[in-house]
């Protein structure tokens, strides 16, 4: 039963989204303060990231968006006296914060408990040698290994044991550092950058069981030991690719009664041995030719997997998991789904479901795309199928790739020996190139060899291609488009295979059917709002229409409003859209409006089906979106939430006469058509940089003569600003312009005059009349970096009234002449008192849940009210610039380059930041060592030499901050024209040779250097010593800067630090609520 | 193609992969996701046809460890997505080739989850299947045919045992075990515990087991309804008080009617890996493995019947005890075979308890 002692609770987030770490935290999250609050216990929560639906002020009763470090979490505990504490919900970060808590004593102190599982079981599931002791206790196998703290040691096993060897770091997120030696080169490499990354200097190595089976169990135990499988999931890809990097289906698809059973009694006897209390994931390695199984890894936390099985399932695994630490059995918790049966239950699934990472290799050509034990994906996408056919191309469609199906790749040019040697590597094209050999007549033995795949899933994607084939050679009659339909094909590919027009496929007059998902496989009545589509089956939207009318005895009269997800979280498009989505629908409904949400990521809260009135989980595809919209003829589709997917399906669905709810598609077809974009600006008389579309090298020549360098060159249609560059001279240019054509010769390249000025962004909601602008927010970095990626203030700080004023009736002079009715975007550069606009979007954007936090105004609300024909006004936060308070907040950008190997950590025009940190204070500088604090840099310690290297273009700008960091205490080393160029300028360093490399990286490794300042040379050479420092830099954790600006930014922080500066925490709420400015 | 026909007048286009046949039966469905080699040689579906909720069935082929029993004893089996190319390194056969074999009509390509809402929503029903198209008037004929079909009353003699047969020879606790239809679970499950088991045909009399120095008396599961099982009530009523009696799903039941409670049809059964039974005496609640279709009313108990275990999901009584007179018994599958092991404890404590038992009457 509830523990009725827990009134106040604090919840910690999981901070900055980062690779291995994304939006299931943010979901898991909001579950758990919902769960909380119904059970009248008061929620506090602290998150450093606020891009999240968490950290709305209506989630939690106090919000604190601080720095997720020990000393500031005391400082809340302190304040809040909290009686309870989750920990289990915020990911890795929040576990090993909550033991750091335990361990410094704080939780005693304060006599804060740890619900749900405690922490001696916590750390007997992360700790490898308290693990190792405990699966040899109770009897359970793992893999051959030890726990080493040196190289010397690590070495001694593998004269043991024998390669290939997997290493993984002790207490690191999403296995960074980690990885498969199949050599003692790789062994040693391996080894350090574990060694390095692990918090507590420890690697486990392991003896590489690669080939095994690799199935998942989401396990659940309450303190009555209950324990239950939610779900068991296979990896498509076997032992050896990280999870979050596999394919992964739901539930497992090649085990037998026997083997399920064994690995469910081997989960159910781990979790008994810890003590879960909660959710917990528990991943084993099955041989593929005996019983011989090994546990590979428990997480005793809710996970990414459990979000993917929350969402596979239909089962609430947050929300049991809070209500379990409360107190509750979960024989006591009521199944929400059915209504009558309860949560100790295991789902059953009628259906196949299955997942499929994104990878960011689009964004980064140069990345090293082969997958191991260190996970590379930044989202990912779920599809559900009434088979595994179709759930597999279902799943693929959702990848929102250039072409949907299998063989989008262009391997049908390559030789068949070729292709089968590229079967070996390990990346995210491998199952491309086996759908390609398959189509080739490759034997399916003789895949399963290469690739270790089991045959199961390489017959079944050999179906895939056949009917490939038979579009192709067959005449399409209704049995074969109906066999293509069933197996997931889009209309669209079924055109293309068959050699068809779309009017065919319509004359035959199939309609997609949709199924509930009930978490019981059909045995009780269920009315869950969440539906998957599928064909040839009996459609349970109208029954479902109906048990609902008959519930509240009334009929359903309402209207309903489509709102489209964003898809998988990629870079460029990330959590906030999935906050501005859901808000979108509870604004729907609190209008009166039934909201039904359209998306295919499984990590969101958008795709908790307790959000809108009903879910979809479909690919945001055309097709499928109006397969949707057939059946509930919507009054509208709002496509301004959801980033740039929803932004790109706008057009198709309006073709088939959907109406697009808000700002109309001529005016967002306005802001990306160049031409019309440019005529607009002119006519309202606003500057703007001048530029043009270029096809060829020859024009592009030739636009540059006319506009001077440096310019910034971009293809036409992006997301997150994919392939921009700055470029300086001809040579550069050219190599652009000729790679970018080769590319999509379709789009024109936009060249465009560089203007090296003051950024400034600012949003907007608009009612097509009066336009509100919560806050102007001003870049630290000079334009030139991606917004996405520049430190941001608010309320800006250099921008003079008069500008201030530019900028807002420059913004309110667009949104009336495009009739804007909703959120818009607008970009600036102010220089020498010029302010120019370089991009309007006309939906929301990165910054609406920063600046709706900062500011108190509901946007995204006013937004849906707006574009449902409301006036603004009514909401009684006036128009124009919103006023001020004394609130003021940095925004810091977080990256994930340690899990991306060859990639260049320079910051430019392409965004290339997972996620970010808010600093928020009352002070500005406070508020900025905070933004640096909750980003992860560290202060204090010894001050160490500095390394800076600058290219001829900031040597000047950079004099300034480089005198300073003397006056600050640290000593400087300077490249050789770095080196001579200062010593002109009267200031000491002492010169290395930049080929150096390994005496800086021996250096790095032991805490010799303390950051780097390091100004790119351009282009893009990977071979170039600056990029060979900076990427080193990010393997051992050096903060390396390649902007001056965030260099300067840094210093000045160091010294709010220096001055020991108490930094104090208190809830958004509170920073905000004195206010100092009136409206204007 | 070939055509599913259920007595409401629902008819369906769809494939035929096993054995090709017509058959009629009564058409349940089964949740479970993993474990369809042991559910279709389950006796317990004697007369039945399978509809298997989860849609990929066939995955990894049959293989010869996992049987239940060695002749199937259901009609057939209905599958979504029927697997033709398995893959497992244990796999003998596929299934398609498997139910060929032994003559069981094995149904793909079908709505699944709408036939088991349909069986969900009007109660389980009986079932035609033709491996052919038929005719509208062929069909007419085969819906009457449908709603008048019998299921034979006396089906537990199609699957129980023809001979008298021991397993785990020489083991301590000498158990008479009835066999109704038994899965072969049940029985590995009692010798690899230390009984000495002897199963005998459901029609055994008394006598034989009273005059066969047995520590304790074991009744299997097994196929129909409880009350169409005369002769073996009489049995039971022979058995009771004299030694102690075990039992297991039609076992349970039979020894509840004896012990006095009555039972009922359930609307559409319990089938299934995913039940949780809460034991009332711990408060504690596992997953257990059910397949029944009949249950014992919890409101017709005895005053000498303990409850024990009660279904979640509706409360449906899952086990009861009379200490008086040494008998335990539970409803669902502690063999599991398929499904969650869970519930194999209660083996446990059963032979812990025939231990007891034997050691309190020597």
């Amino acid at each position: 039963m509830k523990d009725n002692s827990i009134k106040k609770v604090l919840v910690i987030g999981s901070g900055p989204i980062v690779i291995g770490q994304a939006a299931e935290f943010d979901y898991a999250g909001v579950q758990a303060c919902r769960a909380l609050k119904e059970e009248g216990i008061e929620v506090v929560l602290v998150n450093s990231n606020p891009a999240t639906i968490m950290t709305d002020e209506h989630i939690a009763d106090k919000v604190y968006i601080e720095p997720l470090t020990v000393d500031m979490l005391t400082k809340i505990i302190e304040k809040e006296r909290p009686q309870g504490l989750m920990a289990s919900l915020g990911g890795q970060t929040g576990l090993n914060l909550a033991c750091e808590l335990n361990d410094n004593g704080v939780l005693e102190k304060y006599n804060v408990k740890v619900l749900g599982t405690n922490i001696d079981s916590i750390k007997k599931a992360e700790d490898r040698e308290l693990f190792k002791n405990l699966m040899n206790e109770i009897g359970e196998p793992i893999p051959d290994s030890e726990i080493v703290s040196s190289y010397e040691e690590a070495l001694e096993f593998a004269n043991k044991i024998g390669f290939p060897i997997i290493i993984r770091p002790a207490f690191t997120l999403g296995g960074a550092g980690g990885g498969i030696a199949h050599n003692e080169k790789e062994y040693e490499e391996i080894v350090h950058s574990g060694l390095t990354q692990s918090p507590i200097n420890q690697v486990l190595v392991e003896k590489s069981i690669a080939g095994f089976k690799e199935v998942e169990y989401e396990v659940m135990r309450d303190s009555n030991d209950t324990c239950i499988i939610i779900c068991n999931m296979e990896n498509i890809d076997p032992i050896g690719i990280h999870t979050g990097d596999s394919f992964v289906v739901a539930p497992s698809q090649t085990l037998t009664n026997n083997e399920y059973q064994m690995l469910r009694s081997s989960a159910i006897k781990i979790i008994r041995a810890l003590k879960i209390e909660g959710g917990c994931n528990v991943q084993f390695a099955l041989d593929t030719k005996s019983n011989q199984y090994y546990v590979i890894e428990v997480n005793p936390r809710v996970s990414r997997s459990s979000a993917l099985a929350s969402k596979a399932t239909g089962y609430p695994i947050a929300k049991i998991t809070t209500k379990i630490a409360i107190g509750y059995n979960l024989h006591e918790i009521k199944n929400s789904v059915t209504g009558k049966t309860v949560a100790a239950f295991e789902p059953a699934l009628d259906y196949v479901v299955v997942k499929i990472p994104k990878w960011p290799f689009d964004k980064f050509a140069t990345g090293d795309r082969i997958l191991g034990t260190k996970m590379k994906a930044t989202g990912e996408v779920m599809a559900i199928g009434r088979t595994f056919c179709s759930g597999f191309k279902k799943a693929i469609t959702s990848l929102e790739g250039k072409k949907t199906g299998l063989l989008h790749y262009k391997f049908e040019n390559m030789s068949l020996e070729q292709l089968l040697e590229e079967l070996h590597i390990q990346d995210d094209r491998r199952i491309f190139r086996l759908a390609e050999a398959l189509s080739r007549g490759v034997e399916v033995d003789e895949l399963n060899k290469i690739t270790k795949i089991d045959k199961w899933f390489i017959n079944k994607i050999k179906d895939i291609t056949n009917v490939e084939r038979e579009l192709e050679v067959k005449p399409l009659d209704f049995e074969l488009y109906k066999k293509a339909k069933e197996f997931g094909f889009l209309d669209s590919e079924i055109c293309a295979y068959a050699n068809v027009e779309q009017q065919t496929l319509d004359n035959f007059n199939l309609e997609a059917s949709f199924r509930i998902v009930d978490t019981c496989a059909g045995e009780f009545r269920a009315s869950t709002p969440y539906f998957y589509s599928t064909y040839c089956e009996e459609c349970e939207l109208e029954e479902y229409k109906k048990e609902k009318i008959d519930k509240k005895g009334n009929a359903l009269k309402k209207e309903n409003v489509v709102v489209l997800g964003s898809g998988p979280i990629r870079i460029g498009q990330g959590i906030e859209f999935d906050y501005c989505s859901v808000h979108a629908s509870w604004a729907l409904n609190e209008n009166g409006y039934e909201s039904v949400m359209v998306n295919s990521n499984p990590e969101t809260l958008s795709t908790d089906f307790d959000v809108a009135t009903r879910l979809y989980f479909e690919p945001m595809n055309v097709e499928n979106v109006m397969n949707i919209i057939k059946k509930e003829n919507p009054k509208g589709v709002m496509v301004q939430f959801g980033g740039q997917t929803a932004i790109n399906l706008a057009p198709k669905l309006a073709k088939y006469g959907v109406k697009i709810l808000g700002t109309s598609l001529e005016s967002i077809d306005a802001v990306e058509d160049r031409k019309v974009f440019e005529k607009l600006l002119k006519d309202l008389k606003i500057p703007q940089p001048k530029g043009r579309g270029v096809r060829s090298a020859q024009e592009a020549l030739e636009t540059t003569r006319e506009l001077g360098y440096p310019v910034l060159v971009r293809p036409s249609y992006v997301i997150g600003g994919r392939g921009m560059q700055v470029v300086y001279n001809d040579d550069e240019l050219l190599t652009y312009i000729n790679q970018a054509l080769q590319f999509s010769s379709e789009h024109p390249v936009l060249i465009d005059q560089y203007i090296e000025g003051l950024e400034v962004e600012l949003d907007a909601v608009s009612d097509g009349k009066d336009i509100l602008v919560p806050g102007i927010c001003e870049h630290i970095e000079r334009a030139g970096v991606h917004s996405g990626d520049s430190m941001s203030i608010y309320p800006s700080r250099n921008i003079s009234r008069k500008n201030e004023r530019k900028l807002v009736n420059y913004a309110r002079a667009i949104a009336k002449k495009l009739n804007i009715k909703g959120l818009m975007n607008i970009q600036f550069i102010i220089k020498d008192d010029v302010v120019y606009v370089i991009e309007v979007n006309p939906r929301a954007s990165r910054t609406v849940p920063i600046m709706s936090k900062v500011t108190g105004i509901p946007m995204v609300k006013m937004a849906i009210n707006a574009a449902l024909g409301k006036s603004i006004r009514s909401f009684g936060f006036g128009t124009g610039l919103y006023r001020k308070t004394n609130l003021v907040c940095v925004k810091m950008p977080v990256f994930s380059f340690q899990k991306l190997n060859r990639i260049d950590p320079a910051l430019a025009p392409e965004m290339k930041s997972t996620g970010e940190v808010l600093g928020v204070d009352t002070n500005f500088k406070r508020a900025l060592l905070k933004s640096f604090i909750a980003a992860g840099y560290k202060f204090g310690g010894k001050k160490q030499r500095v390394l800076v290297s600058l290219n001829d273009h900031y040597k000047k700008p950079a004099l300034k901050i480089v005198k300073r960091l003397f006056s600050q205490g640290f000593f400087i080393m300077a490249t050789w024209g770095t080196h001579k160029f200062l010593e002109q300028n009267g200031v000491p360093s002492k010169m290395i040779e930049k080929f150096m490399i390994d005496k800086l990286q021996k250096r790095m490794k032991n805490g010799r250097l303390s950051f780097i300042i390091n100004t790119p040379t351009l282009g893009k050479n990977s071979q170039t010593s600056g990029f060979q420092i900076r990427t080193i830099a990010e393997m051992y954790g050096v903060p390396c800067f390649t902007s001056i600006d965030t260099a300067r930014a840094y210093l000045r922080a160091y010294r709010t630090f220096d001055k020991k500066v108490n930094l104090d925490v208190d809830t958004i709420t509170n920073y905000r609520k004195k206010k100092l400015f009136g409206i204007f | 193609m070939a055509t599913l026909i259920l007595e409401d007048g629902t008819v369906m286009s769809v494939k035929s992969f096993g054995a090709v046949r017509e058959v009629f039966g009564e058409i349940v469905f089964n949740t479970s996701m993993a474990g369809y080699q042991e559910i279709i040689t389950d006796p317990s579906y004697a007369n039945q046809i399978i509809v298997m909720t989860y849609p990929e069935i066939g995955n990894y082929g049959i293989n010869k460890d996992d049987f239940e029993s060695l002749n199937p004893a259901l009609k057939a089996l209905i599958v979504k997505e029927y697997c033709k190319n398995e893959s497992h390194y244990k796999s003998e056969k596929s299934l398609g080739d498997y139910l060929k074999e032994r003559n069981v009509a094995g149904i793909e390509c079908a709505d699944t989850r709408t036939l088991t809402k349909k069986i969900r929503e009007a109660g389980t029903m009986n079932c035609f299947i033709s491996p052919r198209d038929l005719s509208e008037y062929e069909i007419k004929q085969k819906i009457e045919e449908t709603k008048n079909y019998k299921p034979n009353p006396d089906v537990v003699y199609d699957v129980t045992t023809r001979a008298v047969y021991v397993r785990g020879e020489g083991n301590p606790i000498k158990l008479a075990f009835i066999d109704y239809g038994a899965k072969y679970g049940i029985v590995k499950s009692l010798f690899n515990r230390g009984c000495e088991v002897k199963v005998y045909p459901a029609n055994v009399n008394a006598e034989s087991i009273l005059n066969g120095d047995f520590d304790a008396v074991f009744l299997s599961n097994g196929p129909g309804d409880p009350q169409d099982c005369k002769v073996e009530i009489e049995t039971i009523k022979n058995l009771i008080g004299k030694l102690p009696i075990f039992g297991i799903c039609l076992g349970y039941q039979l020894l509840a009617i004896v012990s006095g409670a009555k039972t009922y049809k359930l609307k559409y059964g319990h089938r299934g890996g995913n039940h949780p039974v809460i034991n009332l005496l711990t408060n504690k609640v596992m997953m257990s493995s059910q397949n029944h279709g009949y249950a014992v009313d919890i409101n017709t108990l005895s005053d000498i019947m303990t409850p024990t275990y009660k279904n979640l999901n509706d409360d449906t009584l899952e086990g009861f005890k009379i200490d008086s007179l040494k008998i335990h018994a539970v409803q669902f599958h502690p063999e599991a075979a398929p499904g969650p092991n869970d519930a194999s404890v209660i083996f446990d404590e059963w032979v812990e308890l025939m231990k007891e038992y034997k050691k309190a009457r020597v």
